[in-house]
């Protein structure tokens, strides 16, 4: 018998309801508003009473409205079918829903039940299992989809039985397990779980190490992020972040990418409903959308499943970690997400902290961003996680909640700065106050030397050390006047400035400049760097300007051309010949 | 708004505040409509057998045997035809002395449409204003505000662009408009001959503040008749958003809501985006396209107003007098149009994103120039050339009284670029410089 009750009050999408039984914390469940039944999540409980957030509009309901409660978390569906999926955030298929306007209370189940899956066995019968190992898999868009036992089994079981390799739907049982006193477990290809806990079936999470590529020269090579690793992008609005994070899901080096749209704009969203399907995955060749899935809750959907979208996008990644792939996820942005939770806690009439937003969210933020990750799973192979979220800072103040919340959390900063938006300098990642935490670790140093060369490190070391030697100097020469410092001062702000305009800038809209293999910034990064160890000879400051300004056209249209192609190659040579004109 | 027959009169309030007042009825739903001795009112909280009401007007005089009638439905506008041409005010009814408008009544501030059915914008609303169309081309189905001091001529602005923009319907939302530029705007259409395309709902200073809440929605309930049921392109104008922010505030305040940000309303940019968000193109061909004005104060554009509108619109056009050549231009710097590149290169010609970026670079470096000026430095030669360009590319571009067609902005900068620089200088793919450079 499920616990029933009825509407006593209603505050906005905050719902008091009288309960005739138990009701557990965040227990789901449904309102009847005329034929509609509209879904909602427990809060808090007092007594009898139970205050409910509505995922969608409460307009029209009354007190004295039938609720009934569902006996369990909200949660996601898990299984074949996810990959190029459209949900909303709370995994409903959005394709799946009729017409052109979301109407209140239509649900859908998330996956396809009819369609056939090519089920290959991976344990046999009498293995010994646990939750989270594989019994089979089916290819899902060209990734092997494990089929697992079910994260929610507890203890160690038996395979009873397994279906030998053959077609199968989503819901047939493809195995019998036995549990330690011989009772019988049907499994399918679909578990459940719920959101807000995280799925560890993983033994240990050691610390990331191998270099994500993500075509991005400002992330590659200045401040790279790892497989399983988190960082975060705060930058005030129209800096790019979500350019940003666009161009690192089309081009990183990953099995599967997942896109929480978390209460940004609709139209960014549709930018990837038409793109994706077209454009090519660079490392495979393959459409993007087939490793890709969206959970869209936009701006104008409703909040309180804003807060649930980052969550779904979570567990699905989980999953898919679970099953030994490299999964990217991004959340844009995680300070709407903070303010659903902001106006929930409002109306809740908790004790407010910071700028209103509820005491506990820096732990929040944290307890989040620690469920990405690099993984060991049970049978030795291993799987990852990579996190980045974008922060919106109010008034573009980095001395904020979420931002600080954030930045004890993430790994890598990406600070993106109004200044170098402003001046087109875009991506607009400050290379002096961002970081990745990774490049300490030995662990990566070892890795990096391996996968591009043993002085890299020291190279990119060099280039930071210009880039801000290139800031002081500028900033005396904005102070003393052009002819107020030396001639050389020009010669090292110039040669900062070759560093910015050919590795640091990139056009995220351009074919060929928008992705940097990583032997092309090996290329470049040497190139640039010949450039600055050079010495050149000048008699007045103007000249080095102009000298300059050449080497960043020459090498700019480099940035252009196809690697090593003709034009490439041509102007290599032009830059050859410039720089013989004042070397010494 | 007429009552029915048999409806259940109350007319014991047990308690009253600035903006709310509160009584026992049963059987009331959620945003609930209701009058208050005449004045409406709507539900905004229910407690067991007690119904809190927002009066719109506030709730000045309003005593405890007041008569309260609930209506039984959400606000909402009758829509046909017949509204085009019309005025309104905040609830629907007409100011400009014509009849009711019949039509289908449609509760406002609706569904969301699902992102899967939007269709990505992709045509081009040509202004003739290079500060515009050259560095912040417009698309049909974005929202984007101006953003200006108060003394700026933004609604001129406005005004402007809807009427040489393409579309078949112009929907004005007024809040908190002076009688002056209410009148501005009645006057523009109706010389331009256009009043037929054009609806209006207006609250005007002289109405109470807290109405004009009612505005937006109004107008892209409107917005959505046309465009989704006629397959009309529809430009909805909302000035001044700033206004209805402060609305925001006052009813939050009296409320005892904890206020985050500048006095604002934690909830503000979901208030905010839920509006601007109704900007769409269709599929069938209707789109709702949004311009609106966010005023300033002193052009600090980090207040939790422009802030939060910046965060969710297609960017955003800063107006700013340039006092180097007297006139009111379109900042390049600040002012972005984010779906611009869903059009530049395409629907226009293909040196549009180089050239467009390479001026406002150099631009750029005009500023820097000034600065070392006024910090008493000597300029180099290529400073002073940027000065100069600065100057021609204010008055020949960036002016708001600039009227010509993109190719000819595409012309004029290249001509610009050309007089006073060297090709090695733009920073642009040699191929476009072959071709364009003259
Ligand atoms: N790498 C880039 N190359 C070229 N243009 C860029 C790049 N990054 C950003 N831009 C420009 O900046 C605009 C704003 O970028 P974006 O939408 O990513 O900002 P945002 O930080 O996500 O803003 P918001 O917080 O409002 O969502 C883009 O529309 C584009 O014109
Ligand atoms: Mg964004």
């Amino acid at each position: 018998m499920s616990t029933k009750g009825k509407v006593k009050g209603i505050i906005s999408n905050l719902v008091t309801v009288e309960v005739d039984g138990p009701v557990a914390q965040n227990e789901i469940a449904y309102i009847e508003l005329g034929s509609q039944k509209l879904m909602a999540e427990v809060l808090k409980v007092i007594g009898d009473k139970a205050f409910v957030q509505v995922f969608e509009s409460t307009r029209g309901l009354k007190v004295g409205n039938n609720v009934e409660f569902m006996g369990h978390m909200l949660e996601v569906t898990l299984g074949p079918g996810l990959l190029s999926r459209n949900y909303d955030g709370l995994q409903n298929d959005l394709d799946k829903l009729t017409g052109v306007f979301l109407q209140r209370g239509e649900y859908n189940y998330p996956l396809d039940t009819e369609k056939l899956w090519d089920f290959k066995p991976i344990a046999k019968a009498g293995d010994k299992v646990e939750a989270g190992l594989w019994l089979g898999e089916v290819d899902e868009n060209h990734q092997p989809h494990k089929i697992m036992v079910p994260f929610k089994l507890e203890g160690t079981f038996t395979v009873k039985s397994i279906v030998p390799e053959g077609e199968h739907k989503i819901l047939d049982v493809i195995a019998v397990l036995l549990d330690s006193e011989g009772k019988e477990i049907e499994v399918t290809m679909v578990q459940k779980w719920p959101v807000k806990k995280a799925i560890t079936v993983h033994t240990e999470k050691p610390r990331p190490f191998k270099l994500l590529e993500t075509g991005v020269r400002t992330i590659d090579t200045a401040n790279p992020i790892v497989e399983g690793g988190t960082g975060f992008i705060p930058g005030p609005f129209g800096t790019g972040k979500t350019v940003l994070q666009h161009a690192i899901s089309k081009q990183a080096e990953a099995d599967i990418v997942i896109i929480a749209a978390c209460g940004e704009r609709a139209n960014e969203v549709v930018e990837i409903f038409v793109e994706f399907p077209e454009l090519e995955d660079p490392h495979t060749g393959r459409k993007l959308m087939e490793r890709t899935i969206i959970i869209a809750n936009t701006s104008n959907m409703p909040v309180a499943s804003r807060e649930a979208s980052v969550y779904t996008a979570m567990t699905i990644s989980e999953y898919y970690r679970a099953m030994g792939l490299r999964v990217l996820m991004m959340a844009d942005s995680t300070s709407r997400w903070a303010q659903a939770l902001r106006e929930m806690s409002n109306r809740m009439e908790e004790l407010p902290g910071q700028d209103a937003f509820p005491m506990d969210l820096s732990a929040i933020i944290a307890t989040f961003y620690s469920r990405a990750g690099y993984v060991y799973l049970k049978n030795g192979q291993t799987g990852s996680i990579t996190f980045i979220g974008t922060v919106s800072p109010a008034g573009g103040n980095l001395k904020e909640p979420v931002t600080e919340g954030t930045k004890k959390a993430a790994r890598c900063f990406y600070a993106l700065e109004q200044a170098r938006a402003d001046r087109k300098r875009y991506p607009a990642v400050n290379p002096i106050d961002s970081y990745s935490k990774y490049i300490e670790y030995p662990e990566f140093e070892e890795y990096i030397s391996k996968r591009i060369s043993p002085d890299w490190t020291s190279k990119v070391n060099d280039m930071k050390t210009i880039l801000q030697r290139g800031k002081e100097v500028q900033e005396q020469i904005n102070i003393l006047g052009d002819d107020g410092v030396p001639v050389d001062y020009h010669v090292t702000f110039w040669k900062s400035e070759v560093i910015d305009f050919v590795i640091l800038q990139q056009d995220a809209f351009d074919k060929v400049d928008s992705v940097t293999p990583i032997e092309r910034q090996e290329y470049m990064l040497n190139m640039v760097m010949d450039i600055c160890r050079t010495d050149f000879e000048f008699n007045n400051f103007v000249d080095v300007m102009d000298y300059f300004k050449r080497i960043i056209n020459v090498c700019k249209q480099m940035n252009y051309s196809v690697f090593h192609s003709d034009d490439f190659e041509k102007y290599v040579g032009e830059l050859n010949v410039i720089l013989e004109e004042r070397k010494i | 708004m007429a009552t029915k027959a048999f409806q259940k009169i109350y007319t014991k309030i047990i308690q009253i505040n600035k903006a709310t007042c509160s009584l026992n009825a049963i059987g009331v739903g959620n945003d609930e409509l209701a009058t208050v001795n005449g004045k409406l009112a709507q539900v905004v909280k229910i407690m067991g057998d007690e119904v809190t009401l927002q009066v719109f007007e506030g709730t000045e005089g309003i005593p405890t045997n007041a008569e309260v009638i609930f209506l039984g439905k959400a606000p909402s506008l009758k829509v046909s035809d017949q509204l085009a041409g019309r005025f309104f005010n905040s609830f629907g009814d007409p100011i400009d002395g014509g009849p009711e408008v019949e039509g289908e009544e449609r509760e406002i501030g609706g569904p969301s449409v699902n992102p899967v059915r939007r269709e990505q914008p992709s045509e081009l609303i040509a202004t003739g204003i290079a500060g515009i169309d050259l560095n912040n081309t417009l698309v049909s189905g974005q929202k984007i505000p101006f953003f200006a001091d108060p003394d700026q001529p933004y609604n001129q602005v406005m005004a402007n662009v809807a009427l040489r923009a393409k579309t078949d319907k112009i929907i004005l939302g007024g809040m908190g408009l002076t009688n002056d530029d209410y009148l501005y705007f009645k006057n523009v259409f109706n010389n331009a001959g256009v009043l037929d395309r054009i609806v209006s709902f207006v609250n005007t200073t002289e109405n109470p503040p807290v109405e004009r809440l009612l505005i937006p929605e109004m107008a892209l309930t409107a917005a959505e008749y046309f465009a989704v049921d006629k397959n009309e392109k529809v430009l909805v104008l909302l000035t001044d958003m700033t206004s209805y922010a402060d609305a925001l505030a006052i009813v939050s305040n009296r409320m005892d809501q904890i206020p985050s940000k500048d006095s604002m309303p934690g909830s503000l940019y979901s208030d905010l985006a839920k509006i601007y968000e109704k900007a769409v193109q269709f599929p069938a061909g209707g789109s709702i396209t949004i311009i609106a004005v966010t005023t300033l104060s002193g052009g600090d554009i980090t207040h939790a107003i422009p802030d939060n509108t910046g965060y969710i619109t297609e960017g955003q056009l800063f107006l700013r007098r340039d006092s180097d050549v007297g006139k009111v231009i379109v900042d390049p710097f600040r002012s972005l149009s984010r779906l611009k590149q869903l059009v530049i290169g395409i629907k226009t010609r293909e040196d549009h994103p180089q050239v467009m970026n390479a001026a406002v670079r150099l631009f750029a470096d005009a500023a820097n120039a000034k600065t070392k000026l006024e910090n008493g430095f000597d300029l180099t030669d290529y400073d002073e050339r940027t000065l100069a360009f600065a100057k021609d590319y204010s008055t020949k571009l960036l002016a708001i009284d600039v009227n010509i067609d993109t190719t000819n902005m595409l012309d004029v900068t290249w001509g610009l670029l050309h007089k006073h620089f060297k090709p090695a200088e733009v920073n642009i793919k040699q191929e476009l410089v072959d071709k364009y450079w003259k």
